[in-house]
């Protein structure tokens, strides 16, 4: 698949080391359909191609929105991209998060850093069909009060009635009045139905391991538990071999799995 | 009012503890208020309490030298506040602010050691209160300590 090729119309700075940039096709062409939590390779020109997830609205089909954070040569160069310039774009890729067979249950995101832009198309969608679902709630843990992402946003779906929203950092001055501490110390504060809950996480591989460990603890199973698995791949459609994690491809099986099918790989140091 | 045994009974940390034990340490603990931003202890100062956090949030907190003080953790509802007055030098370690209005329930701590001291079963009941958060603090402070979410 050759990438395509999108103007960035919009940069938005969400952190000191991570922004969204906005593509929009040109008049009267169309974006492909995506699902939440699948992903795009985006393309740099000379420079490299890494996969970066949707981060914006799947029911707005006029734009196609990704947040990046500068980690290296890749996403370094796709940072530097200007208004009009243009994005390479190949996807969407990936199998999603599972919102069709959640439906009817409670709905808990535990997401940590970055790890909530692949989570937030399930926030718009959960907000659009709320009734589909039961209780929903989001549990976000950040390094520090200057790391979170979609601040505005946060603010507003605190304010949404029915949307339990709890955020907490490593650490922070004197402005925060929120919480500080890690996620996990936030679960017993939210109301859901541990028997009848559908959880997803996208977080730092340790926080995905410690939070899973005290959703079991709960009396959730493994097979409640869905996580996304953002390590490195190259290709993205399953030939390379690059992201190729115990016997699954995480461009194609994943990168979101069901926890039993990948709970033994992450206690692994070497896949 | 309820009488303090009864509040402590009420309170998560002693959910394992027998109903002697819940008695026989209310002897040593009050009922205290503080308001938002008084500080409940601070970083040098003699650890002669320690509290159980009933309703509220108090934020544990370190300063160095021409830096605003940063908060490492919050305590709230449910939570215990303060273990450097279970060993020598008993000295706090941070400083403790409230950040709202906070009710707890005060132990004198001289009490609380002699009675765990006179009966070593009460001493290692307490001890088995203590530990799990004490254990969960030491885990959290290992992952700021590996930074990861910035890593
Ligand atoms: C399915 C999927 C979805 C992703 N979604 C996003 C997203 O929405 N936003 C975003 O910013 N990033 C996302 N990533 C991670 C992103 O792909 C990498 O950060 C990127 O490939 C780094 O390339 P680079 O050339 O900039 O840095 P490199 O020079 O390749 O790496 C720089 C540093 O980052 C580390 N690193 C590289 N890749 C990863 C990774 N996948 N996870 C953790 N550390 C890594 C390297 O070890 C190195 O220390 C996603 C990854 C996957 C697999």
């Amino acid at each position: 698949m050759l990438p395509r090729f999108l103007p960035v119309q919009r940069r938005i700075r969400e952190t000191a080391d991570v922004l969204s940039l906005i593509a929009e096709p040109p008049e009267g062409e169309k974006l492909p359909v995506f699902l939440p939590g699948q992903f795009n390779m985006l393309y740099a020109f000379g420079v490299g191609e890494v996969p970066i997830s949707i981060s914006g609205d799947p029911g707005e089909r006029g734009r196609l929105v990704h947040t990046i954070r500068d980690v290296g040569a890749v996403s370094h160069a796709l940072l530097q991209l200007k208004r009009n310039e243009p994005l390479g774009i190949r996807g969407p890729f990936g199998k999603p998060w599972p919102l069709d067979q959640a439906r009817g249950a409670d709905i808990l995101l535990i997401a940590g850093g970055i790890g909530l832009a692949p989570l937030r198309p399930v926030i718009y969608h959960l907000l659009a069909q709320r009734h589909s679902y039961g209780r929903i709630a989001l549990l976000y843990g950040a390094r520090s009060p200057a790391d979170l992402l979609y601040h505005r946003e946060l603010e507003r779906w605190r304010r949404v009635p029915d949307f339990q929203v709890r955020v907490t950092v490593d650490h922070a001055g004197r402005d925060w009045l929120g919480d500080v501490g890690v996620v996990t110390r936030l679960l017993p504060k939210i109301n859901l139905d541990p028997a009848d809950t559908v959880v997803m996480l996208c977080g730092p591989e340790i926080m995905i391991r410690f939070s899973t460990q005290a959703l079991l603890d709960m009396g959730m199973n493994t097979q409640q538990l869905y996580v996304s698995m953002e390590r490195n791949m190259q290709c993205a459609t399953g030939s390379c071999g690059h992201c190729q994690f115990g016997p699954h491809f995480i461009c194609k099986d994943g990168p979101v799995f069901r926890y039993d099918r990948v709970e033994a790989l992450l206690k692994r140091d070497e896949i | 009012m309820k009488d303090i045994a009864e509040l402590l009974r009420q309170h998560p940390f002693t959910t394992e503890l027998e109903n002697e034990i819940i008695e026989l340490i209310a002897g040593c603990a009050s009922n205290v208020v503080f308001q938002a931003n008084d500080y409940i202890f601070r970083e040098g100062g003699d650890a002669d309490h320690f509290h159980l956090i009933r309703h509220g949030t108090v934020a544990l907190e370190m300063k160095g030298p021409g830096r605003d003080p940063l908060s490492f953790l919050t305590i709230k509802d449910g939570d215990m506040l303060g273990s450097n007055w279970l060993l020598p030098p008993y000295r706090w370690s941070f400083d403790a602010r409230a950040v709202e209005l906070t009710r707890a329930v005060a132990f004198e701590a001289t009490c609380l050691r002699a009675k765990c001291e006179a009966d070593h079963h009460v001493g290692y009941e307490m001890m088995k209160c203590f530990v799990p958060p004490l254990l969960e603090r030491l885990q959290m402070a290992r992952f700021q300590a590996a930074d990861i979410y910035g890593a």
